[in-house]
């Protein structure tokens, strides 16, 4: 069995899921993940697999530390959301779900490149019927971007991993470190699934598209599955500094301004996972550590924002922040859960954020970046701001919208119940989840040092929000309350923002007009030459071909007097 | 009896042929044309297994000698090859008219079994022989039997594609046999292994009959290319397998343009071996463009195709490019590229076009728009339809990807960049074409007015699964495919000095 790399057992049970019908499909959704779990966790440690293909030293697994603290964290989350989709109908998704996050855990325990990029192309390629299954033509189209660009990042891997082979004459996925095309190739691939700067807008476009469930698979594997990739193969690589603070800034912008409170949670994992490229740009024990702790937590914490937001959906069938409000005393269970996971994230003590950010904070203090510390800072008082305050006021609190519904389903709450007390767990009490870190932990989250910067951080930005919000609405514009909160939202955003947001729309559109009409006229002209009844589409007469055979030949023959 | 394997190859086929024609009756026609194509896949496997063991098996026919007399020679190369063919028409025979019921060919079914099994023999024959001047004569009992394959289609057009596929065809095997006259005359052998032996002589640069030398391998390249389909001699080729039954198609794809591949480069490299041909003659600076041009317009041209069959045609095109580049890559590593993809292309593309077959039985169309609902309605076909889609464009875990990691490589190994980008990129075309199939099957709706389709029977859908199954099952399992393919460009390569 152990040469069965983990996640197999999900990637195959899954597949016997269509045969089988109501209970004992339930029943097998949630015995799979837990069954692959144990056997991870029955695989003895430091364990290495090598196989080999067409002649190829390759590794299928290899058990470390690094890849058992993602084992962990994702067959756990794999539980959970097993548990939340329970009774979803038709098999499409549970399959989907269940092969997306195998082989998202077998990627995990690659120790190779050929084997890393096969579960790779996996995941994309299983986590897209999540997006599909939602019916209508906007997450058709969403689902097939989304595809092109997972599946582009696979192509730069294979690329990249044929030329990290041809220069180093080794396909170990081992560190990596930027040197040569090759590892700059690879590099891209992981940026594109880690959702760097200017490569992020696949998943804002594509993570609301899901289903409510498959919403929650999307969020907790494909990007920490990259996160594992870079720790792996680049940690210590300077530029990812940078990138990573620039990560953690410019979503909050958008989150603030966002609408779509799933979309929000999207800009704002895409914050949270500027934190985690920090941490692997740092490169020391401490950062790295922090990295994994914070993956860990974060998996749990978003997965349960997104279960929130997915109950939300499920039961009032909009998931637009100026539609709703006031759900709390219809749907009181699950707004305590969305409050637990908007502590966690925001990094309030005693709850998960708080233990795993503060590592990543207090490394890059004590690699005395000072530049980098402040945009930190300023990028948690955003997360307060998006994550922690607007999500759990505007989808329950706010302006009452009126909405009445059921609490949500029990299998739902289960779910959302567990993460909380996973969150809750490990903050009260960190030490399980430093006893996983790759690297031996010294770390003391709870000192008053952290503890009141993290409060002062927290107090002003909930102060800011009130502060603005208050401010806000006082204008009488009352008619319109669900738009107001919009208005005032976008009011707070300077007008120039606004203004420039304008130009560049216009300019947008101007250039998206122009590119599309030209795209057309490509298309035009291409299938004039290569359509049905086009020069290279349409079969030629007889004659033109024998007169090329004897443009061939003569050809030939000129070739070798030359 | 064992040693008389090599003959028995070719000639249980050939008299099969025409003992079909005795007789006649359906029941028994069919029984003999199922067994003689397991009977070939039997002899073939054994073949590949005693050369595997022993190396080449030299049979002298009538116990001559050659030069003299006729030889077949079978080494690594030509065993594989005949194993693929006989394997794809092995599973095809369930498709044959008789089965699928096709009123036209049903009261002449005999005549139908007859020329298939023809084409069959002159396909094995072309690979088995070590005779040039024999070759040819197989590779017109194969032609032949093409055209009149071809001219069975459904539509009275099939008769005009034909026709075309008739002249061009001839001109290609013309060709061909101007080149062997010249090289008789130069070396006054056709054996294969005295030719390797004999020519250099007359190749040598300076000696009169150099340029003669020189004219034959034109004349035989261009020959070949014709029957290969190399672009730009490629138009036969739509026309053909887009109007032939669609059986026909899938066995044609399958096996003809291979075994012209395979002839090919027993020429270039095992007759005149590759340092002439490279070096003297550069044959690589004509095909090498012409291959990555195939690649490219051979997949454009798929994009835009309106019917499912024109569309496979179009993209075999393309496929015949990469299997060109590997031949035009010059090194072994090519050459193992390019035979890796005959063989999984020959599963892959005939796999497809017996899915094809399968749409053209219920549907009664090949159009693409026709396709709406056959997603949910033919769930299995349409499976194999996007499986061996997958497998096209090169998705890891199919053959598609071993084919094109060795292409890729070989170009890498010559420090070719741009040629291996070229390589990958022409792939994302191929992912547009698989891609409008898919979409139309799975997301638009049958029209409510159309009428009701459904499944085909499993007689049909295990022997499509069969050649699906296979680019999975090879593209995970290598050992068969790039293992022999390899042993087998070495042995081309050594040319037969």
């Amino acid at each position: 069995m152990s040469g069965l790399p983990p996640g197999m057992i999900l990637v195959l049970g899954a597949l016997a899921l269509p045969l089988v019908r109501g209970r004992l499909r339930q029943l097998l959704v949630v015995a799979l993940p837990v069954a692959s779990y144990a056997h991870m966790l029955a695989l003895p440690a430091d364990l290495s697999v090598g196989a080999e293909l067409f002649g190829y030293a390759l590794e299928p697994v290899r058990v470390d530390r690094l890849s058992l603290v993602w084992g962990h964290v994702f067959h756990i989350v794999a539980i959970l959301t097993a548990i939340y989709a329970l009774r979803v109908k038709g098999a499409t998704e549970h399959v989907a779900g269940l092969t997306y996050a195998g082989s998202a855990i077998a990627a995990a325990f690659a120790g190779d490149l050929i084997t890393l990029f096969v579960f790779w192309e996996l995941t994309a390629v299983t986590s897209v019927f999540l997006i599909w299954a939602r019916p209508g033509a906007r997450s058709r189209r969403a689902g097939l971007r989304y595809l092109v660009i997972q599946v582009a990042s696979g192509v730069l891997l294979l690329a990249g991993s044929v030329l990290t082979y041809l220069e180093r004459g080794s396909l170990a996925f081992d560190h990596l470190g930027l040197s040569g095309p090759g590892s700059v190739l690879i590099f891209l691939a992981f940026g594109i699934k880690a959702a760097f700067p200017l490569l992020h807008n696949w998943l804002q476009d594509a993570y609301p598209e899901a289903t409510v469930a498959g919403t929650v698979f999307l969020s907790a594997f494909t990007t920490k599955l990259a996160i594992y990739a870079l720790a792996r193969a680049f940690p210590g690589t300077a530029i990812l500094i940078p990138i990573g603070a620039l990560m953690t800034l410019f979503p909050i912008v958008y989150a603030v301004i966002e609408n779509d409170l799933r979309r929000v949670l999207a800009y704002s994992l895409n914050n949270q996972l500027g934190f985690m490229v920090v941490g692997i740009g740092i490169g020391t024990e401490l950062s790295l550590n922090g990295t994994a702790a914070h993956a860990f937590a974060h998996i749990i914490y978003k997965a349960l924002l997104f279960m929130a937001m997915g109950a939300v959906l499920h039961r009032t069938g909009t998931i637009k922040a100026s539609a709703l409000g006031g759900l709390y005393k219809s749907m009181p269970l699950t707004a305590a859960c969305c409050i637990v996971g908007s502590l966690s994230i925001s990094g309030f003590p005693l709850f998960s954020g708080f233990v795993s950010k503060s590592m990543i904070l207090s490394a890059g203090a004590e690699a005395h970046m000072l530049v980098l510390s402040l945009a930190l800072l300023v990028a948690s008082a955003g997360v307060v701001d998006h994550s922690g305050i607007k999500i759990p006021f505007f989808a329950f609190f706010a302006h009452d919208s009126g909405r009445r519904v059921e609490e949500a389903p029990w299998n739902m709450l289960l779910a959302m119940g567990a993460a909380a007390a996973i969150c809750i767990g490990l903050g009260v009490y960190p030490q399980p989840l430093y006893d996983l870190l790759p690297y031996p932990v010294s770390y003391v989250p709870y000192t008053t040092a952290h503890v009141v910067t993290s409060l002062e951080l927290l107090l002003f930005a909930a102060l800011a929000f009130a502060f603005l919000y208050r401010s806000g609405r006082y204008p009488a514009e009352i008619e319109s309350v669900n738009l107001d909160f919009d208005w005032t939202y976008r009011r707070l955003a300077p007008r120039a923002v606004a203004a420039a947001r304008r130009r560049l729309a216009a300019l947008h559109a101007a250039a998206a007009r122009r590119l599309d009409a030209a795209r057309r006229r490509l298309l035009r002209s291409l299938e004039r030459t290569y359509g049905p009844s086009g020069l290279l589409g349409e079969p030629w007469p007889t004659g033109t071909t024998a007169l090329w055979a004897a443009v061939l030949l003569a050809a030939y023959l000129i070739l070798s007097y030359l | 009896m064992s040693e008389h394997l090599p003959i028995l190859q070719v000639v249980v086929p050939l008299l099969a042929g025409p003992l079909c024609l005795l007789l006649r009756h359906r029941l028994l026609v069919r029984g003999l044309a199922t067994a003689v194509p397991l009977a070939c896949l039997t002899i073939a496997g054994l073949l590949l297994h005693r050369v595997q063991q022993v190396g080449a098996i030299s049979y002298h026919i009538g116990g001559w000698a050659p030069p003299l007399g006729i030889e077949y020679r079978i080494d690594l190369a030509n065993a594989y090859v005949m194993v693929i063919v006989s394997a794809i028409a092995a599973v095809v025979m369930p498709f044959l008219p008789g089965h699928m019921g096709s009123a036209m060919v049903r009261r002449r079914e005999h005549l139908f079994y007859a020329i298939f099994l023809l084409a069959l023999a002159g396909l094995l024959g072309i690979s088995a022989t070590g005779d040039m001047f024999n070759a040819f004569v197989f590779l017109e009992i194969a032609s032949l039997a093409s055209y009149s394959l071809v001219a069975l289609g459904r539509h009275r057009r099939a008769l005009v594609a034909a026709y075309s596929y008739l002249i061009i065809g001839t001109i290609g095997g013309t060709f061909f046999l101007l080149g062997i006259g010249l090289m008789y005359q130069m070396t006054g052998t056709l054996n294969m292994v005295d030719l390797a032996h004999r020519l250099p002589e007359p190749m040598s640069p300076g000696t009169p009959g150099s340029r003669t030398v020189l004219v034959a391998f034109a004349f035989l390249a261009v020959g070949l290319s014709i029957k290969l389909a190399v672009f730009p001699l490629h138009q036969w080729l739509p026309r053909a397998y887009a109007h032939a039954p669609s059986a026909v198609s899938a066995f044609l794809a399958a096996t003809s343009t291979k075994v012209s591949y395979y002839l090919l480069v027993r020429v270039v490299f095992s007759l005149f071996g590759a340092a002439y041909v490279f070096d003297a003659l550069k044959l690589d600076r004509l095909l090498l463009p012409l291959s990555i041009v195939a690649m490219f317009a051979g997949s454009t041209a798929a994009i835009f195709q309106t019917d499912l069959k024109r569309l496979l045609a179009y993209s075999s095109v393309a496929q015949i490019g990469y299997m060109t580049l590997g031949v035009s890559l010059a090194s072994v590593t090519g050459l193992t590229g390019g035979l890796v993809h005959l063989f999984n292309h020959a599963l892959m593309k005939g796999g497809l076009f017996l899915a094809a077959a399968c749409y053209g039985m219920r549907l009664r169309s090949s159009r693409i728009a026709d396709l709406a609902g056959a997603g949910r309605l033919m769930p299995w076909t349409t499976a194999a339809f996007v499986t061996g889609g997958l497998a096209l464009i090169g998705v890891p875990g199919t053959a598609g990807f071993v084919s094109k990691w060795y292409l890729v490589l070989a170009a890498l190994e010559q420090g070719r960049w741009l040629v291996a980008v070229l390589v990958v990129a022409s792939s994302l075309l191929a992912v547009a074409y698989v891609w409008r199939v898919v979409e139309v099957a799975y997301f638009a709706d049958r029209d409510a007015g159309a009428h009701p389709i459904k499944e085909v029977p499993p007689l049909l859908l295990v022997p499509t699964w069969i050649l699906i199954g296979a680019t999975v099952y090879f593209g995970l399992r290598t050992e068969l495919t790039a293992g022999v393919a390899e042993a087998a460009a070495g042995v081309l390569w050594e040319s037969l000095r």
